[in-house]
């Protein structure tokens, strides 16, 4: 049975645990034996973007120890997959034998949906989701990865879930990290204005493959009081 | 006037927050960018070219800014062999010193200006008006923000922070019409204003597009033809540019002409193209019969000396990257303190006025859209990223509030754990563990720490670990 390493990310096993169990699951499903990747905790996204280059750096050599080519490892997050299968180049520029690790190691990682479509070429894994729900796309997914059909493709195939548009879809959803605390004022008002937008679609589910965009349009929901969830696409794709 | 503060620039934080507290504001823009935006879209759908011309212009850049040194001794040969005067000016008060020089010279009263951006960041204006000279500017959204006295709060559409009734009512009150908010109404009374004015202006300044080295001709783009008029009718006129303004062939420009307007605008081409090749020669009839080009670094040397920061030169100032900001469709263009706000603002700025400008960097949520839309495909994120952190390391070390440097303090603690993954793991669970009795259907009301701004912000955060059971099919 081929193999697959599962890299869950720090927000999906700080807050959402559910996501890692759910991909780990569809994977299974598809007849592959997946092998967690615990031995790294953070990709290196939080202190790269606060500009803490050298603790970048020490967390994406202990990353790219905990992996190797010739095994894919599936990241269920747009964001941290951009990271290290792009910025590791600018992040390890000064150190030549990290930087060739992140070379050969930039074919073999996948963000989750990426993976089921274009390397195992899956669209329908029998989920059913009885919901109506609009889809997020998120920004490194969409705009560092070019991962823009492949969700939709994946949730076009789950039964008895009917998808609807939103008004500018693609407009950043307010995360960014340690922005969100750092300008909170201004992230507030970005999540704010996407919710709004939300509401007008009458869907009961904003579906996303971020967890960081899920906490903020999450806690914003759940905030206003609004009675629409957010789920991860790992979990939509787990349900039956 | 406030009495004399350290920091004469408001800061950032301060002036992001007036920025989306202002609901008719946000209103405002993002009706404007939303319109915009969609202009762009297509005429990026109706010309199949677009992206092939995009990667040209680019490849011209690339080679222009390359070799600035050739080009730039290029350019002011033939400036010069046209008639021009031309006056290399190191930073921003060399600038003002030498147009104030020429304005007195040539005893000049009464300027007129055509937008240009250059000249808001050398802060020319009250400059100008301080040497007792009167500055009317004829862009008509220069001209209203002139008359609120406030500057402009966007690079292409210095008025967009207003509505036509914002405006109605300015002019009700500044130029005595009745008011109106019909826009050709508007528009009509501010020609009326400035024809007068034009006739008796005796100085002209305006910026500069494009400078083509290999013919000495000033390219200007507009759509009012009040840079035409600003360039021609004065007997004084000049031109103020940055060094990257230059390219190199005649034969170059259309490229950038094929994408600038469609970007900026959402027009196929601006009404005006002004191909300036020097002052009035003999036999002609009009024209201005002194032209001085002020060529201008202050600060772009340095961005062209960092090998990341270099591709900022590439821009064409077009804008699109402001309307399409979900940061600066929030706060608008004042919030940034800077001639430059928006995305680009915050890349170029922190070069040209330092600390000032060096929040701006974070101001960003990464999430690309800037870089989609540059018709040179200018990467800012990257460039944010560059730029951050440079800011970690500056000295003195930027005057972040309290709460901002506690979250620089969690990431960077968050970071060194990351290194141990199980005893990281461990500590979030005892954490987890301990905030667990204050959730409420799996989210906390209010966070401690680094937190804090996270629930304080109108969002409730996720308790630890509380999603565990995944979702079943009924939803």
């Amino acid at each position: 049975m081929p193999e697959v390493r599962l890299f869950a990310t720090c927000l999906v096993e700080e807050f959402y645990p559910s996501v890692i169990e759910s991909a780990a699951l569809v994977l299974e499903r598809l007849k592959l034996k997946v092998r967690p990747l615990r031995s790294a905790f953070c990709c290196a996204q939080a202190p790269f973007n606060e500009g803490l280059r050298d603790e970048a750096v020490d967390l994406a050599r202990r990353f790219l120890k905990s992996c190797e080519p010739g095994t894919p490892v599936v990241i269920p997050s747009g964001s941290c997959t951009s990271m290290v299968k792009i910025f590791y180049s600018d992040l390890l520029a000064d150190d030549p034998a990290l930087a060739k690790k992140a070379a050969a190691m930039r074919p073999w990682l996948f963000e989750f949906s990426q993976f089921l479509v274009n390397v195992l070429k899956v669209k329908y894994v029998g989920a059913r989701f009885d919901r109506t729900a609009v889809y997020h796309p998120a920004c490194h997914l969409t705009r560092e990865l070019r991962v823009v059909d492949e969700p939709r493709l994946l949730l076009g195939a789950v039964q008895n879930l009917r998808m609807v548009d939103f008004r500018n879809p693609e407009e950043c959803c307010g995360f960014g990290g340690a922005f969100s605390v750092k300008l909170p004022h201004i992230s507030a008002a970005m999540v704010e204005d996407k919710i709004v937008r939300i509401k007008e679609s009458g869907a009961t589910a904003v579906i996303a493959n971020d967890c960081g965009c899920l906490m903020q349009i999450g806690g914003a929901l759940h905030r206003q009081g609004l009675q629409v969830e957010t789920f991860h696409l790992a979990e939509v794709l787990a349900a039956r | 006037m406030a009495a004399a503060k350290p920091d004469p620039i408001p800061d950032f934080l301060e002036t992001s927050r007036k920025g989306v507290a202002d609901a008719d504001l946000r209103r405002k823009l993002e009706n404007s960018t939303g319109r915009h935006l969609e202009h762009v879209a297509h005429m990026r759908a109706e010309f199949p070219g677009y992206d092939g011309e995009r990667d040209v212009a680019r490849r011209i850049k690339e080679d222009a800014i390359g070799r600035l040194d050739e080009l730039l001794i290029e350019l002011k040969q033939k400036l010069e062999a046209n008639g021009c005067t031309v006056f290399v000016a190191a930073d921003a008060a060399e600038a003002r010193d030498y147009i104030i020089k020429i304005a007195r010279k040539a005893s000049a009263r009464h300027v007129v200006k055509g937008k240009s951006m250059t000249t808001e960041e050398i802060d020319l204006n009250p400059a100008l008006q301080a040497a007792g000279m009167e500055v009317v500017e004829t862009d008509l959204g220069e001209y209203i923000v002139q008359l609120r006295r406030e500057r402009p709060s966007h690079i292409i559409t210095p008025a967009i922070h207003l509505s036509k009734e914002d405006i109605g009512q300015l002019f009700a009150d500044q130029l005595g019409i009745a008011y109106t908010a019909e826009p050709e109404a508007l528009t009509a009374a501010a020609r009326e204003r400035l024809r007068s004015i034009f006739l008796g202006a005796d100085l002209g300044v305006t910026g500069v597009n494009f400078a083509i080295a290999e013919t000495g001709t000033l390219v200007l783009i507009e759509n009012e033809g009040n840079g035409r008029l600003t360039s021609t009718l004065p007997e004084t006129f000049i031109a103020v540019m940055g060094i990257e303004k230059v390219i190199p062939k005649l034969a170059d420009l259309s490229h950038f002409l094929e994408i600038l307007a469609r970007t900026g605008t959402g027009q196929k081409l601006t009404t005006y193209t002004n191909f300036i090749s020097g002052p009035r020669r003999e036999g002609e009839l009009d024209g201005p019969r002194a032209m001085h080009v002020v060529i201008l670094d202050n600060g772009r040397s340095a961005m062209l000396a960092d090998p990341v920061m270099r591709e900022a030169l590439y821009c064409l100032r077009c804008g699109a990257c402001l309307n399409v900001c979900p940061v600066y469709r929030r706060i608008g263009g004042h919030a940034y303190n800077s001639p430059y706000p928006g995305p680009i603002g915050s890349i170029v700025s922190p070069n040209l006025f330092g600390s000032a400008a060096a929040k701006l960097p974070f101001a960003s949520t990464l999430c690309g859209a800037c870089r989609d839309i540059c018709p040179v495909k200018i990467d800012i994120p990257r460039i944010l990223l560059h730029l951050r952190w440079k800011e970690t390391q500056a000295q003195p070390p930027t005057k972040w509030p309290a709460d901002a440097r506690r979250t620089r303090a969690g990431v960077r603690r968050f970071a060194r754990m990351a290194r141990h993954p199980r005893t990281l793991r461990l500590l979030s669970r005892i954490g987890g563990w301990m905030l667990r009795p204050f959730a409420r259907d799996r989210y906390l009301r209010r966070m401690p720490g680094p937190f804090k701004n996270w629930t304080r912000w109108g969002r409730d955060f996720p308790a630890p670990g509380a999603r565990r059971r995944k979702p079943r099919g009924e939803g």
